[in-house]
Protein backbone atom coordinates (compact mmCIF):
# COMPACT_ATOMS: atom_id res chain seq x y z
CA UNK A 1 0.00 0.00 0.00
CA UNK A 2 1.78 2.93 -1.29
CA UNK A 3 1.58 6.30 1.35
CA UNK A 4 -0.04 8.09 -1.55
CA UNK A 5 -3.03 5.23 -0.76
CA UNK A 6 -3.30 5.81 2.96
CA UNK A 7 -3.51 9.69 2.03
CA UNK A 8 -5.93 9.14 0.05
CA UNK A 9 -8.26 7.32 2.20
CA UNK A 10 -7.31 9.37 5.07
CA UNK A 11 -8.63 12.56 3.30
CA UNK A 12 -11.73 10.48 3.14
CA UNK A 13 -12.30 10.06 6.98
CA UNK A 14 -13.03 14.07 7.64
CA UNK A 15 -12.15 13.79 11.03
CA UNK A 16 -9.17 12.33 10.50
CA UNK A 17 -7.64 14.46 8.41
CA UNK A 18 -8.78 17.54 10.49
CA UNK A 19 -7.12 15.73 13.14
CA UNK A 20 -3.76 15.58 11.15
CA UNK A 21 -3.52 19.07 10.11
CA UNK A 22 -4.75 20.14 13.91
CA UNK A 23 -1.46 18.10 15.08
CA UNK A 24 0.44 19.02 11.98
CA UNK A 25 -0.33 22.95 12.71
CA UNK A 26 0.77 22.18 16.80
CA UNK A 27 4.10 20.75 15.80
CA UNK A 28 4.35 23.99 13.80
CA UNK A 29 3.53 26.00 16.89
CA UNK A 30 5.95 23.93 18.79
CA UNK A 31 8.56 24.49 16.82
CA UNK A 32 8.42 27.84 16.38
CA UNK A 33 7.11 28.93 20.24
CA UNK A 34 9.59 30.99 21.51
CA UNK A 35 9.24 33.69 18.48
CA UNK A 36 5.70 33.36 17.94
CA UNK A 37 4.43 34.44 21.41
CA UNK A 38 3.15 37.67 21.69
CA UNK A 39 4.43 38.34 25.35
CA UNK A 40 7.21 36.78 26.72
CA UNK A 41 5.52 33.61 29.10
CA UNK A 42 7.31 33.96 31.88
CA UNK A 43 7.28 37.92 32.00
CA UNK A 44 5.09 38.73 35.19
CA UNK A 45 3.04 42.00 35.95
CA UNK A 46 1.67 42.13 39.25
CA UNK A 47 -0.22 45.28 38.18
CA UNK A 48 -2.54 43.18 35.79
CA UNK A 49 -2.98 39.76 37.50
CA UNK A 50 -5.69 37.20 36.79
CA UNK A 51 -7.27 39.79 33.93
CA UNK A 52 -10.62 38.49 31.69
CA UNK A 53 -9.16 37.96 28.12
CA UNK A 54 -8.73 41.25 26.15
CA UNK A 55 -7.77 42.61 23.33
CA UNK A 56 -4.33 42.68 24.75
CA UNK A 57 -4.22 39.29 26.62
CA UNK A 58 -6.64 37.38 24.04
CA UNK A 59 -6.64 34.01 27.23
CA UNK A 60 -6.08 37.07 29.86
CA UNK A 61 -3.32 37.06 32.47
CA UNK A 62 -2.61 34.22 35.27
CA UNK A 63 -2.01 34.94 39.22
CA UNK A 64 1.38 36.39 38.46
CA UNK A 65 0.12 38.50 35.52
CA UNK A 66 1.72 36.33 32.51
CA UNK A 67 0.29 36.17 29.48
CA UNK A 68 -2.06 32.93 29.06
CA UNK A 69 -2.18 32.82 25.47
CA UNK A 70 1.17 32.87 25.44
CA UNK A 71 2.14 29.70 27.48
CA UNK A 72 -0.39 28.33 26.09
CA UNK A 73 1.33 28.57 23.04
CA UNK A 74 4.83 27.55 24.81
CA UNK A 75 3.29 24.46 26.33
CA UNK A 76 2.63 23.15 22.97
CA UNK A 77 5.89 22.37 22.75
CA UNK A 78 6.17 20.15 25.71
CA UNK A 79 3.16 18.61 24.87
CA UNK A 80 4.52 17.73 20.90
CA UNK A 81 7.78 16.23 22.99
CA UNK A 82 5.75 14.27 24.94
CA UNK A 83 4.26 12.71 21.96
CA UNK A 84 7.31 11.79 20.41
CA UNK A 85 8.61 10.49 23.19
CA UNK A 86 5.59 8.32 23.88
CA UNK A 87 5.78 6.85 20.25
CA UNK A 88 9.61 6.84 19.88
CA UNK A 89 10.59 5.20 22.84
CA UNK A 90 7.96 2.25 22.51
CA UNK A 91 8.43 1.88 18.58
CA UNK A 92 12.82 1.70 18.96
CA UNK A 93 12.80 -0.56 21.64
CA UNK A 94 9.29 -2.45 22.31
CA UNK A 95 8.96 -3.55 18.79
CA UNK A 96 11.99 -5.06 18.34
CA UNK A 97 11.83 -6.73 21.34
CA UNK A 98 7.93 -7.91 20.43
CA UNK A 99 9.73 -9.16 17.04
CA UNK A 100 12.44 -11.10 18.50
CA UNK A 101 10.66 -12.84 20.75
CA UNK A 102 7.62 -13.63 18.38
CA UNK A 103 9.92 -14.60 15.60
CA UNK A 104 12.54 -16.60 17.91
CA UNK A 105 9.82 -18.48 19.93
CA UNK A 106 10.45 -20.77 22.79
CA UNK A 107 11.58 -20.09 25.92
CA UNK A 108 13.14 -16.82 25.29
CA UNK A 109 9.54 -15.90 24.09
CA UNK A 110 8.16 -17.20 27.85
CA UNK A 111 10.85 -15.00 29.16
CA UNK A 112 9.77 -12.13 27.41
CA UNK A 113 6.43 -12.21 27.68
CA UNK A 114 6.21 -13.18 31.40
CA UNK A 115 8.29 -9.45 31.94
CA UNK A 116 6.12 -7.93 29.69
CA UNK A 117 2.69 -9.26 31.43
CA UNK A 118 3.82 -8.48 34.90
CA UNK A 119 5.47 -4.62 33.98
CA UNK A 120 1.88 -4.25 32.11
CA UNK A 121 0.06 -5.40 35.50
CA UNK A 122 1.70 -1.95 37.04
CA UNK A 123 -0.81 1.25 36.58
CA UNK A 124 0.79 3.12 34.15
CA UNK A 125 0.67 6.03 36.09
CA UNK A 126 2.32 4.48 39.03
CA UNK A 127 4.93 3.31 36.68
CA UNK A 128 5.89 6.52 35.41
CA UNK A 129 5.50 8.08 38.55
CA UNK A 130 8.62 5.65 39.90
CA UNK A 131 10.29 5.74 36.54
CA UNK A 132 10.50 9.54 37.25
CA UNK A 133 11.57 9.85 40.98
CA UNK A 134 13.82 7.25 40.22
CA UNK A 135 15.67 9.31 37.27
CA UNK A 136 15.39 12.38 39.18
CA UNK A 137 12.43 14.72 38.40
CA UNK A 138 12.71 16.97 35.25
CA UNK A 139 11.24 17.02 31.82
CA UNK A 140 13.49 14.93 29.95
CA UNK A 141 13.07 12.20 32.71
CA UNK A 142 9.42 12.08 32.68
CA UNK A 143 9.31 11.93 28.95
CA UNK A 144 11.70 9.32 29.03
CA UNK A 145 9.08 7.42 32.15
CA UNK A 146 6.33 7.83 29.76
CA UNK A 147 8.25 5.98 26.55
CA UNK A 148 9.59 3.37 28.96
CA UNK A 149 5.77 2.49 30.40
CA UNK A 150 4.49 2.02 26.59
CA UNK A 151 7.39 0.03 25.80
CA UNK A 152 5.41 -3.63 27.36
CA UNK A 153 2.38 -2.90 25.14
CA UNK A 154 4.11 -2.25 21.72
CA UNK A 155 6.45 -5.47 22.14
CA UNK A 156 3.08 -7.11 22.89
CA UNK A 157 1.38 -6.35 19.96
CA UNK A 158 4.34 -6.67 17.53
CA UNK A 159 4.99 -9.90 19.53
CA UNK A 160 1.61 -11.38 18.12
CA UNK A 161 1.83 -9.67 14.51
CA UNK A 162 5.08 -11.27 14.05
CA UNK A 163 3.61 -14.55 15.40
CA UNK A 164 1.13 -14.52 12.95
CA UNK A 165 3.44 -13.40 9.83
CA UNK A 166 5.92 -15.78 10.71
CA UNK A 167 3.97 -18.68 9.48
CA UNK A 168 2.98 -16.95 6.00
CA UNK A 169 3.95 -19.01 3.28
CA UNK A 170 6.45 -16.14 1.81
CA UNK A 171 8.30 -16.15 5.35
CA UNK A 172 8.63 -19.67 4.72
CA UNK A 173 9.73 -19.24 1.22
CA UNK A 174 12.81 -16.77 2.31
CA UNK A 175 13.72 -19.11 5.11
CA UNK A 176 14.01 -21.96 2.26
CA UNK A 177 16.06 -20.01 -0.21
CA UNK A 178 18.75 -19.51 2.69
CA UNK A 179 17.63 -15.58 3.57
CA UNK A 180 18.86 -14.40 6.90
CA UNK A 181 17.02 -13.64 10.24
CA UNK A 182 17.85 -10.11 10.10
CA UNK A 183 16.91 -10.05 6.22
CA UNK A 184 13.87 -11.67 7.13
CA UNK A 185 12.62 -9.44 9.59
CA UNK A 186 13.71 -6.14 7.75
CA UNK A 187 11.99 -7.26 4.74
CA UNK A 188 9.38 -9.73 5.30
CA UNK A 189 8.47 -8.71 8.39
CA UNK A 190 8.63 -5.46 9.48
CA UNK A 191 6.79 -4.07 6.47
CA UNK A 192 3.75 -7.27 7.11
CA UNK A 193 3.06 -6.06 10.94
CA UNK A 194 3.16 -2.06 10.57
CA UNK A 195 -0.16 -1.38 9.85
CA UNK A 196 -1.48 -1.96 13.42
CA UNK A 197 1.82 -0.52 14.67
CA UNK A 198 1.13 2.75 13.48
CA UNK A 199 -2.57 2.84 14.24
CA UNK A 200 -1.45 2.32 18.11
CA UNK A 201 1.48 4.75 17.52
CA UNK A 202 -1.30 7.58 16.86
CA UNK A 203 -3.14 6.65 19.60
CA UNK A 204 -0.23 6.87 21.84
CA UNK A 205 0.32 10.72 20.76
CA UNK A 206 -2.83 11.14 22.87
CA UNK A 207 -2.16 9.16 25.55
CA UNK A 208 1.76 10.66 25.76
CA UNK A 209 -0.03 14.23 26.24
CA UNK A 210 -2.45 12.80 28.51
CA UNK A 211 0.86 11.35 30.91
CA UNK A 212 2.91 14.12 30.52
CA UNK A 213 -0.02 16.72 32.41
CA UNK A 214 -0.71 14.15 34.37
CA UNK A 215 2.67 13.68 35.73
CA UNK A 216 3.41 17.63 35.55
CA UNK A 217 0.10 18.26 37.66
CA UNK A 218 1.17 16.19 40.10
CA UNK A 219 4.44 18.02 40.28
CA UNK A 220 6.16 14.94 39.14
CA UNK A 221 6.61 15.80 36.14
CA UNK A 222 7.77 19.25 34.30
CA UNK A 223 8.66 21.84 36.64
CA UNK A 224 8.19 25.66 36.70
CA UNK A 225 9.40 27.76 34.83
CA UNK A 226 9.47 24.83 31.72
CA UNK A 227 6.07 25.26 30.90
CA UNK A 228 3.63 22.28 30.86
CA UNK A 229 -0.52 22.49 30.22
CA UNK A 230 -0.78 20.27 33.16
CA UNK A 231 1.85 22.75 35.08
CA UNK A 232 -0.53 25.56 34.22
CA UNK A 233 -3.54 23.26 35.27
CA UNK A 234 -1.86 23.14 38.54
CA UNK A 235 -1.05 26.50 39.20
CA UNK A 236 -4.70 27.48 38.25
CA UNK A 237 -6.06 24.82 40.62
CA UNK A 238 -4.67 26.79 43.62
CA UNK A 239 -6.72 29.62 42.42
CA UNK A 240 -9.92 28.18 41.93
CA UNK A 241 -11.67 30.12 44.89
CA UNK A 242 -10.57 33.17 43.14
CA UNK A 243 -10.88 32.82 39.37
CA UNK A 244 -11.54 29.44 38.46
CA UNK A 245 -11.82 30.24 34.35
CA UNK A 246 -8.34 30.01 34.25
CA UNK A 247 -8.77 26.02 34.48
CA UNK A 248 -10.31 26.55 30.58
CA UNK A 249 -7.15 27.52 27.97
CA UNK A 250 -4.79 24.78 29.25
CA UNK A 251 -8.02 22.47 29.53
CA UNK A 252 -9.11 22.89 26.11
CA UNK A 253 -5.68 22.68 24.53
CA UNK A 254 -5.16 19.09 26.27
CA UNK A 255 -8.53 18.01 24.90
CA UNK A 256 -8.32 19.06 21.12
CA UNK A 257 -4.93 17.63 21.57
CA UNK A 258 -6.06 14.26 22.95
CA UNK A 259 -9.15 14.30 20.39
CA UNK A 260 -6.95 14.77 17.85
CA UNK A 261 -4.42 11.79 18.53
CA UNK A 262 -7.45 9.68 18.98
CA UNK A 263 -9.49 10.55 15.82
CA UNK A 264 -6.24 10.42 13.60
CA UNK A 265 -6.03 6.50 15.06
CA UNK A 266 -8.97 5.43 14.33
CA UNK A 267 -9.16 7.33 10.48
CA UNK A 268 -5.44 5.26 10.28
CA UNK A 269 -7.24 2.50 11.16
CA UNK A 270 -10.03 2.74 8.46
CA UNK A 271 -7.18 3.54 5.92
CA UNK A 272 -5.00 0.77 6.37
CA UNK A 273 -7.23 -1.67 6.56
CA UNK A 274 -6.18 -4.37 3.67
CA UNK A 275 -10.42 -4.81 3.66
CA UNK A 276 -10.79 -1.21 2.71
CA UNK A 277 -13.71 -0.23 0.78
CA UNK A 278 -14.23 3.20 -0.83
CA UNK A 279 -17.90 3.88 0.18
CA UNK A 280 -17.41 2.06 3.50
CA UNK B 1 -11.41 -30.11 35.25
CA UNK B 2 -12.37 -26.55 36.48
CA UNK B 3 -10.01 -26.87 39.47
CA UNK B 4 -6.89 -27.24 36.53
CA UNK B 5 -7.81 -24.70 34.69
CA UNK B 6 -7.34 -22.61 38.05
CA UNK B 7 -4.61 -24.33 38.74
CA UNK B 8 -2.68 -23.62 35.23
CA UNK B 9 -3.69 -19.65 35.87
CA UNK B 10 -2.02 -20.03 39.00
CA UNK B 11 0.91 -21.05 37.71
CA UNK B 12 1.30 -18.45 34.74
CA UNK B 13 1.18 -15.53 37.62
CA UNK B 14 3.23 -17.12 39.50
CA UNK B 15 6.84 -16.17 37.36
CA UNK B 16 4.79 -12.87 36.72
CA UNK B 17 4.64 -12.04 40.39
CA UNK B 18 8.31 -12.91 40.71
CA UNK B 19 9.45 -10.70 37.76
CA UNK B 20 8.08 -7.53 39.08
CA UNK B 21 8.50 -7.98 42.37
CA UNK B 22 12.29 -8.17 41.25
CA UNK B 23 11.64 -4.86 38.93
CA UNK B 24 9.79 -2.61 41.93
CA UNK B 25 12.60 -3.65 44.43
CA UNK B 26 15.51 -2.78 42.60
CA UNK B 27 13.57 -0.23 40.58
CA UNK B 28 13.21 1.53 44.16
CA UNK B 29 17.06 1.56 44.59
CA UNK B 30 17.66 3.56 42.02
CA UNK B 31 15.90 6.36 43.46
CA UNK B 32 18.58 9.18 44.12
CA UNK B 33 19.79 10.32 46.66
CA UNK B 34 21.00 8.06 49.91
CA UNK B 35 18.05 7.53 52.11
CA UNK B 36 20.65 6.98 54.90
CA UNK B 37 21.83 10.24 54.04
CA UNK B 38 18.54 12.13 53.84
CA UNK B 39 17.73 10.62 57.64
CA UNK B 40 20.86 11.45 59.31
CA UNK B 41 21.80 14.86 57.07
CA UNK B 42 24.95 15.85 55.22
CA UNK B 43 26.92 16.12 58.15
CA UNK B 44 26.94 12.67 59.61
CA UNK B 45 29.86 10.56 60.52
CA UNK B 46 31.17 7.85 58.19
CA UNK B 47 30.69 5.55 61.47
CA UNK B 48 26.80 6.81 61.92
CA UNK B 49 26.11 5.88 58.16
CA UNK B 50 27.75 2.40 58.41
CA UNK B 51 25.82 1.93 61.46
CA UNK B 52 22.34 2.72 60.05
CA UNK B 53 22.98 0.73 57.07
CA UNK B 54 23.62 -2.25 58.35
CA UNK B 55 20.50 -1.76 60.67
CA UNK B 56 18.50 -1.38 57.82
CA UNK B 57 20.20 -4.43 56.23
CA UNK B 58 21.88 -2.26 53.48
CA UNK B 59 25.26 -3.36 53.52
CA UNK B 60 24.18 -6.99 52.61
CA UNK B 61 24.40 -7.83 48.52
CA UNK B 62 21.14 -6.73 46.66
CA UNK B 63 20.25 -10.00 45.64
CA UNK B 64 20.35 -10.80 49.44
CA UNK B 65 18.33 -7.82 50.32
CA UNK B 66 15.47 -8.50 47.56
CA UNK B 67 15.17 -12.03 49.14
CA UNK B 68 15.08 -11.28 52.79
CA UNK B 69 12.39 -8.88 51.92
CA UNK B 70 10.42 -10.71 49.46
CA UNK B 71 10.14 -13.75 52.42
CA UNK B 72 9.10 -11.09 54.96
CA UNK B 73 6.54 -9.56 52.49
CA UNK B 74 5.13 -13.43 51.70
CA UNK B 75 4.73 -13.32 55.18
CA UNK B 76 3.05 -10.04 55.66
CA UNK B 77 5.57 -8.03 56.36
CA UNK B 78 6.67 -5.04 54.32
CA UNK B 79 9.09 -3.44 56.53
CA UNK B 80 9.47 -0.07 58.45
CA UNK B 81 8.57 3.59 56.64
CA UNK B 82 12.56 5.06 56.62
CA UNK B 83 10.59 8.28 57.81
CA UNK B 84 8.46 7.73 60.45
CA UNK B 85 9.08 3.91 61.72
CA UNK B 86 5.50 3.15 60.91
CA UNK B 87 4.92 -0.32 59.64
CA UNK B 88 4.78 0.09 55.72
CA UNK B 89 1.66 -3.39 55.79
CA UNK B 90 -0.41 -1.33 58.70
CA UNK B 91 0.23 1.50 56.58
CA UNK B 92 -1.06 0.29 53.13
CA UNK B 93 -3.45 -2.21 54.26
CA UNK B 94 -5.45 1.27 56.16
CA UNK B 95 -5.22 3.24 53.16
CA UNK B 96 -6.24 0.08 50.89
CA UNK B 97 -9.76 0.29 52.23
CA UNK B 98 -9.91 3.32 51.48
CA UNK B 99 -8.69 3.56 47.79
CA UNK B 100 -10.61 0.13 47.46
CA UNK B 101 -14.31 1.93 48.29
CA UNK B 102 -13.65 4.82 46.29
CA UNK B 103 -12.24 2.33 42.85
CA UNK B 104 -15.43 0.05 43.44
CA UNK B 105 -17.52 3.49 43.65
CA UNK B 106 -16.14 4.40 40.44
CA UNK B 107 -16.00 1.18 38.74
CA UNK B 108 -19.81 0.88 40.04
CA UNK B 109 -20.89 4.19 38.40
CA UNK B 110 -19.16 3.57 35.49
CA UNK B 111 -20.58 -0.22 34.38
CA UNK B 112 -24.37 0.90 35.55
CA UNK B 113 -23.87 4.55 33.56
CA UNK B 114 -22.04 3.01 31.04
CA UNK B 115 -24.28 0.11 30.10
CA UNK B 116 -27.70 2.35 30.39
CA UNK B 117 -25.49 5.08 27.82
CA UNK B 118 -25.14 1.87 25.20
CA UNK B 119 -28.44 0.22 25.43
CA UNK B 120 -30.09 3.70 25.21
CA UNK B 121 -27.85 4.54 22.36
CA UNK B 122 -29.03 0.87 20.76
CA UNK B 123 -32.32 1.39 21.33
CA UNK B 124 -32.67 4.72 19.85
CA UNK B 125 -30.27 3.69 17.03
CA UNK B 126 -29.75 7.09 14.16
CA UNK B 127 -31.34 9.36 16.99
CA UNK B 128 -30.08 12.62 18.88
CA UNK B 129 -29.98 10.01 21.75
CA UNK B 130 -27.73 8.17 19.85
CA UNK B 131 -25.23 10.85 18.77
CA UNK B 132 -25.04 11.99 22.47
CA UNK B 133 -23.86 8.96 23.84
CA UNK B 134 -21.37 8.14 20.81
CA UNK B 135 -20.25 12.46 21.61
CA UNK B 136 -19.98 11.37 25.30
CA UNK B 137 -17.83 8.41 24.47
CA UNK B 138 -15.33 9.97 22.36
CA UNK B 139 -15.05 12.99 24.81
CA UNK B 140 -15.14 10.45 27.97
CA UNK B 141 -11.60 9.43 26.83
CA UNK B 142 -9.76 12.30 26.46
CA UNK B 143 -10.46 14.13 29.32
CA UNK B 144 -7.72 13.90 31.69
CA UNK B 145 -9.07 12.76 35.57
CA UNK B 146 -7.66 15.82 37.14
CA UNK B 147 -9.95 18.34 34.53
CA UNK B 148 -12.69 16.49 34.92
CA UNK B 149 -12.44 16.50 38.45
CA UNK B 150 -11.44 20.44 38.53
CA UNK B 151 -14.47 20.91 36.47
CA UNK B 152 -16.59 18.98 39.10
CA UNK B 153 -15.26 20.83 41.57
CA UNK B 154 -16.28 24.14 40.27
CA UNK B 155 -19.82 23.24 39.32
CA UNK B 156 -21.22 21.21 42.04
CA UNK B 157 -18.63 22.65 45.03
CA UNK B 158 -17.99 26.08 44.26
CA UNK B 159 -21.08 27.36 42.08
CA UNK B 160 -23.47 25.01 43.46
CA UNK B 161 -22.29 24.49 46.84
CA UNK B 162 -24.01 20.90 46.93
CA UNK B 163 -21.04 18.39 48.03
CA UNK B 164 -17.84 19.00 49.28
CA UNK B 165 -14.61 19.46 47.72
CA UNK B 166 -12.60 17.69 49.94
CA UNK B 167 -12.77 15.02 52.53
CA UNK B 168 -13.13 11.44 53.30
CA UNK B 169 -15.68 9.16 55.47
CA UNK B 170 -15.54 5.45 55.75
CA UNK B 171 -18.76 3.44 54.42
CA UNK B 172 -18.34 1.56 57.72
CA UNK B 173 -18.48 4.91 59.71
CA UNK B 174 -20.97 6.70 58.15
CA UNK B 175 -22.76 5.49 55.04
CA UNK B 176 -24.22 8.84 54.22
CA UNK B 177 -21.04 11.16 54.95
CA UNK B 178 -19.75 8.36 52.37
CA UNK B 179 -21.76 9.00 50.01
CA UNK B 180 -21.54 13.00 49.79
CA UNK B 181 -17.80 12.58 50.05
CA UNK B 182 -16.85 9.55 47.04
CA UNK B 183 -19.70 11.04 45.29
CA UNK B 184 -17.56 14.04 42.98
CA UNK B 185 -13.97 11.93 43.58
CA UNK B 186 -16.04 8.82 42.32
CA UNK B 187 -17.28 10.49 39.56
CA UNK B 188 -13.97 11.99 38.13
CA UNK B 189 -12.64 8.13 38.47
CA UNK B 190 -15.50 7.11 36.31
CA UNK B 191 -15.85 9.03 33.33
CA UNK B 192 -13.10 6.89 31.35
CA UNK B 193 -14.69 3.90 32.46
CA UNK B 194 -17.99 5.01 31.52
CA UNK B 195 -16.96 5.81 27.88
CA UNK B 196 -15.07 2.54 27.70
CA UNK B 197 -17.57 0.44 28.33
CA UNK B 198 -20.23 2.41 26.62
CA UNK B 199 -18.02 1.96 23.30
CA UNK B 200 -17.38 -1.91 24.00
CA UNK B 201 -20.89 -2.74 24.97
CA UNK B 202 -22.56 -0.09 21.94
CA UNK B 203 -20.21 -2.53 19.41
CA UNK B 204 -20.97 -5.66 21.41
CA UNK B 205 -24.30 -5.24 21.17
CA UNK B 206 -24.41 -4.15 17.45
CA UNK B 207 -22.58 -7.43 16.60
CA UNK B 208 -24.93 -9.90 18.57
CA UNK B 209 -28.40 -8.13 17.14
CA UNK B 210 -26.80 -8.99 13.42
CA UNK B 211 -27.17 -12.85 14.70
CA UNK B 212 -29.05 -15.40 13.29
CA UNK B 213 -30.85 -15.89 16.63
CA UNK B 214 -32.28 -12.39 17.13
CA UNK B 215 -33.49 -12.89 13.60
CA UNK B 216 -35.21 -15.65 14.52
CA UNK B 217 -36.39 -14.15 17.67
CA UNK B 218 -38.11 -10.95 15.88
CA UNK B 219 -39.84 -13.54 13.42
CA UNK B 220 -41.37 -14.74 16.48
CA UNK B 221 -42.94 -11.59 17.57
CA UNK B 222 -40.75 -10.40 20.27
CA UNK B 223 -40.45 -6.82 20.54
CA UNK B 224 -37.12 -5.10 20.33
CA UNK B 225 -36.60 -4.38 24.10
CA UNK B 226 -37.60 -8.05 24.64
CA UNK B 227 -34.60 -9.14 22.06
CA UNK B 228 -32.08 -6.45 23.43
CA UNK B 229 -33.11 -7.98 27.07
CA UNK B 230 -34.07 -11.20 27.09
CA UNK B 231 -31.52 -12.34 24.33
CA UNK B 232 -28.77 -9.87 23.09
CA UNK B 233 -27.71 -8.50 26.21
CA UNK B 234 -26.61 -11.70 28.22
CA UNK B 235 -24.00 -12.19 25.28
CA UNK B 236 -23.09 -8.53 24.54
CA UNK B 237 -21.98 -8.27 28.14
CA UNK B 238 -19.10 -11.46 28.07
CA UNK B 239 -16.44 -9.03 25.95
CA UNK B 240 -17.62 -6.23 28.21
CA UNK B 241 -16.80 -8.55 31.49
CA UNK B 242 -13.02 -8.63 30.33
CA UNK B 243 -12.82 -4.73 29.48
CA UNK B 244 -14.36 -3.91 33.33
CA UNK B 245 -11.35 -6.34 34.92
CA UNK B 246 -9.21 -4.24 32.47
CA UNK B 247 -10.31 -1.07 33.84
CA UNK B 248 -9.45 -1.81 37.73
CA UNK B 249 -5.73 -1.23 37.15
CA UNK B 250 -5.68 1.87 35.16
CA UNK B 251 -8.70 3.26 38.01
CA UNK B 252 -6.64 2.38 41.05
CA UNK B 253 -3.36 3.94 39.40
CA UNK B 254 -5.74 7.39 38.71
CA UNK B 255 -6.64 7.89 42.50
CA UNK B 256 -3.36 8.74 42.54
CA UNK B 257 -4.23 12.02 40.57
CA UNK B 258 -7.91 12.01 42.24
CA UNK B 259 -7.16 11.23 46.04
CA UNK B 260 -4.56 14.26 45.37
CA UNK B 261 -7.23 16.74 44.27
CA UNK B 262 -9.84 15.79 47.10
CA UNK B 263 -7.77 15.07 49.97
CA UNK B 264 -8.42 11.26 50.34
CA UNK B 265 -6.02 9.46 52.14
CA UNK B 266 -5.98 6.78 49.93
CA UNK B 267 -3.01 4.57 48.56
CA UNK B 268 -2.60 7.33 45.60
CA UNK B 269 -1.96 10.04 48.21
CA UNK B 270 -0.12 7.41 50.01
CA UNK B 271 2.11 6.46 46.79
CA UNK B 272 2.68 10.71 45.69
CA UNK B 273 4.05 11.37 49.30
CA UNK B 274 6.41 8.34 49.68
CA UNK B 275 8.15 9.76 46.21
CA UNK B 276 8.33 12.60 47.02
CA UNK B 277 9.96 11.75 50.25
CA UNK B 278 12.17 9.36 49.74
CA UNK B 279 10.49 6.88 51.57
CA UNK B 280 12.00 3.72 49.88
CA UNK B 281 10.39 1.07 52.16
CA UNK B 282 7.11 2.64 51.59
CA UNK B 283 6.84 3.24 48.07
CA UNK B 284 8.40 -0.63 47.42
CA UNK B 285 5.26 -1.53 49.82
CA UNK B 286 2.40 0.66 47.96
CA UNK B 287 3.91 -0.32 44.43
CA UNK B 288 3.53 -4.41 45.76
CA UNK B 289 0.38 -3.95 46.36
CA UNK B 290 -1.19 -2.03 43.88
CA UNK B 291 0.54 -4.60 41.43
CA UNK B 292 -1.22 -7.76 43.35
CA UNK B 293 -4.54 -5.87 43.65
CA UNK B 294 -4.13 -5.73 39.62
CA UNK B 295 -2.94 -9.32 39.38
CA UNK B 296 -5.92 -10.49 41.88
CA UNK B 297 -8.28 -9.14 39.52
CA UNK B 298 -7.11 -9.87 36.36
CA UNK B 299 -7.31 -13.27 37.47
CA UNK B 300 -11.12 -13.15 39.20
CA UNK B 301 -11.83 -11.81 35.28
CA UNK B 302 -10.45 -14.70 33.93
CA UNK B 303 -12.75 -17.21 36.58
CA UNK B 304 -15.53 -15.22 36.15
CA UNK B 305 -15.58 -15.25 31.54
CA UNK B 306 -14.71 -18.46 31.81
CA UNK B 307 -17.74 -19.03 33.95
CA UNK B 308 -20.48 -17.15 31.74
CA UNK B 309 -19.30 -18.24 28.96
CA UNK B 310 -20.30 -21.45 28.27
CA UNK B 311 -18.20 -22.09 25.03
CA UNK B 312 -15.05 -22.20 27.12
CA UNK B 313 -13.37 -25.66 27.79
CA UNK B 314 -11.02 -25.21 30.98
Amino acid sequence: MSFRTVLRRLMAERLAFISLIYLMVLVIVALLAPWITPYDPEQMDVMNMMQPPSKEHWFGTDELGRDIFSRVLMGAETAVKASLFAVLIPLCIGVPIGILSGYIGGIVDDIFMRIIDGIIAIPAIILALGITSALGVNLWNAMIAIGIVFTPQFARLARGQTLQVRSEHYVEAAQITGAGTLWIMARHIIPNIASPLVVQASFNLSIGVLVETTLSFLGMGVQDPDISWGVMIQQAYNMINYNPSMIIYPGIAILLTVLAGNFLGDGLRTALDPKYKMDA
Amino acid sequence: MFFQFLLRRLLYVIPMVFVVTLVVYSLVLLIPGDPVLVLLGENATEEKIAELKRQLGLDKPIIEQYFTWLSNAIQGDLGRSIFTGQSVSEAVAERLAVSLQLVTAAILIAVVVGMTLAILSIYYAGTWIDYVVRFISTLGVAVPHFLFAMFLVVLFSLKLKWLPATGFTSIAESPGGFLRDITLPALSLSLGGIAIITRHLRSSLMEVLDADYIRTAYSKGVSRWQALFGHALRNAMLPVVTTIGLMFGNTLGATVVIETIFAIPGLGQLAVGAILQRDFTMVQGVVLVMFMMVVIINFLTDIVYALLDPRIEY
